[in-house]
């Protein structure tokens, strides 16, 4: 039985064109409905009379940075998520199965409880969290050896995963209520809403980055589909490739979940849709991976914002609903081919 | 290629050694088979050549080269394994797979070249794998997907071919497809080192069979030499009979049963 490619050559390009029509379509719709002209005219002309001010200042400060955000965070997890299921060659792994979500969580809520003004420490505390809760994981899983066991790893993953969580529990307990709660909650949820030019400016070059230094890693990934030794024999250090892709999901997640929380399911199912449009060639798979997490998330994004206009749902809640549901049909339908 | 092996000696942890004193040399063109008892030390010896593992002493050349002194690309463009089992991970062609023995020639964003693409066809058509090019690597038999492996090692176009126990999982039929294949390179002057437990095979295959014994290496020489009654008593404690091919005059081991209670 030959595998399913169905739209092996045209995906990336279907795909990219599908990019420009999802941030279009992300600047227009919203509780405020912006005309494609208002929307083109914004961007284009800064003083034209032709469009009103309020249009152009929704546009320019609100929504292009919104869907930049999420188009970036949206390419972020997804491409983290190839990363991981290619290092572990599990399906199941995502760009949380490292504790990173739930070290970022920790140190969000640290940053909400203990400062005042959070607008600067959310990100940073939330960084700082994942990037502790990586560390000690990938301290832990190095033998005696000096070699990483990959088994360790998501073992330590786990671990050090609950034992945030239980970090977060408390935090949550001891801050006994009232706004603050609701806020780490609402972050934990995952949102674009504290979008902004300066999120956009700090995420871009790391996101840009760090996809085209996977997607260069990526004949290196399709060796390791051969096993860690597999891989050795073809003449790629699995040791020095674990390395580079822990490090590089560690800054793509961190800095992603910095901005808008853990978003859940599209560094779990994005990857998956993608194999099944280009196959397991991951160097096909990653730039399809990149632009369909990134349409992904400013469509999920979209819904969140008028779905309950005007209050807003969460977008990990939207990110769930479909992706859940999605991920269980392909279980049941493509089962042990996954 | 030539290979050396001076005295080495390995284990997983330091009380337990796996490897003692292990002496070696193999022949540009040579094949040789490692035999022995489950536990012997065969796939670690092979490891350690194929720089895998790292010996605790001794030493491991390649041409003359110390094996620690190549990386692991040089390596890569030298050797080629094929373990008892790989995993699957995606769901690669066969093709798709066998094109991964490129990897260690090819420049990491170049496209199949010409000499690539020369080199996978003719090591589809070596391991008799061309009919199943399109198919998926979840899909195939276990005796074809051997042979994928066999076929992506050959790809690599390696001077030195390793084989860890290639055909344990094999039925009679995939087992002769696949040492013929084998035993053709061998031929066509591919230095082999194979681990395998059918000595009947090995002594078909082999120009030399070593036999592996807790970690020491407890004869060398010709398959008439080391496949001997007592030899094969030392090594594994079974009493078999030795005979010769009706039609090869090979050395043929048959083990018979033995009741526990006659």
């Amino acid at each position: 039985m030959a595998p399913v490619r169905r739209v092996a050559r045209w995906g990336v390009w279907i795909l990219a064109g599908l990019v420009p029509i999802s941030l279009l379509a992300g600047i227009i719709v919203g509780p405020v409905m912006i005309p494609a002209r208002d929307v083109a005219g914004s961007l284009i002309d800064s003083a034209s009379d032709s469009v009103s001010p309020i249009h152009r200042v929704i546009v320019r400060r609100i929504r292009l940075p919104r869907v930049l955000l999420g188009f970036l965070v949206g390419s972020a997890l997804a491409v983290s998520g190839v990363a991981m299921q290619g290092l572990f060659r599990n399906p199941l792994a995502s760009p949380y199965v490292l504790g990173i979500a739930s070290g970022a969580s920790t140190g969000a809520a640290l940053a909400i409880l203990l400062a005042a003004s959070s607008i600067l420490f959310l990100p940073l505390g939330a960084f700082i969290g994942a990037t502790v809760a990586i560390l000690i994981v990938y301290g832990l899983s190095r033998g005696k050896d000096q070699r990483t066991s990959i088994f360790t790893l998501i073992l330590s993953g786990v671990a050090v995963g609950a034992l945030f969580s239980a970090a977060t529990s408390f935090l949550i307990f001891l801050s006994s209520g009232g706004e603050k709660l609701s806020d780490v909650l609402f972050w934990i949820m995952g949102g674009l809403g504290r979008a902004s030019w300066t999120s956009v400016g700090i995420l871009a070059p790391i996101v840009c980055t760090g996809t085209v230094v996977v997607w260069a890693l990526s004949r290196d990934l399709n060796a390791l589909t051969l096993g860690e030794e597999g891989a050795f024999h073809v003449g790629v250090h699995p040791d020095s490739l674990a390395r580079w892709l822990l490090g590089l999901t560690t800054v793509l997640t961190a800095t992603a979940v910095a901005m808008a929380g853990t978003i859940g399911f599209i560094g779990l199912v994005i990857p998956h849709v993608a194999r099944i449009l280009v196959g397991p060639d991951h160097r096909r798979l990653v730039p399809v991976a990149a632009l369909s997490g990134g349409c992904f998330l400013v469509w999920s994004d979209m819904a969140a914002r008028i779905v309950f206009a005007p209050a807003e749902l969460p977008v990990g809640v939207i990110t769930a609903f479909l992706g859940a549901p999605f991920f269980l049909f392909l279980l049941k339908t493509r089962g042990a081919r996954l | 290629m030539h290979i050396a092996m001076e005295n080495i000696t390995f284990g997983y942890d330091a009380a337990t050694p796996v490897i003692r004193g292990v002496d070696l040399a193999v022949a540009s063109g040579e094949s040789i088979a490692l035999a022995g008892p489950n536990g012997s030390g065969k796939s670690t010896l092979l490891k350690l050549v194929s720089g895998v593992l790292r010996p605790d002493s001794g030493a491991i050349e390649i041409d003359r080269v110390p094996i620690r002194a190549l990386s692991v690309r040089q390596i890569a463009r030298n050797l080629a394994m094929v373990a008892q089992e790989r995993p699957v991970g995606f769901d690669f062609t066969v093709r798709e797979v066998v094109a991964m023995g490129r990897i260690p020639h090819r420049a990491r964003f170049a496209r199949e070249s010409v000499e690539d693409h020369l080199a996978i066809e003719q090591a589809m058509e070596l391991a008799d794998i061309r009919g199943l090019a399109s198919r998926s690597i979840r899909a195939v038999s276990g005796g074809e997907r051997q042979r994928v492996y066999l076929g992506m090692a050959l790809a690599q176009q390696p001077r030195l071919l390793l084989l860890d126990e290639p055909t344990t999982h094999l039925d009679l039929r995939h087992q002769v497809q696949f040492m013929s294949i084998v035993q053709e390179r061998s031929t066509a002057g591919m230095t082999v080192l194979i681990a395998i437990h059918d000595l009947t095979l090995a002594a078909q295959a082999a120009h030399r069979i070593a036999l592996l014994s807790s970690g020491r290496l407890a004869v060398v020489g010709t398959p008439n030499e080391v496949l001997t009654q007592s030899n094969v008593k030392q090594v594994f404690g079974v009493e078999v009979t030795v005979g010769k091919h009706p039609k090869l005059g090979t050395v043929c081991v048959l083990p018979a049963l033995t009741p526990r209670h006659s």
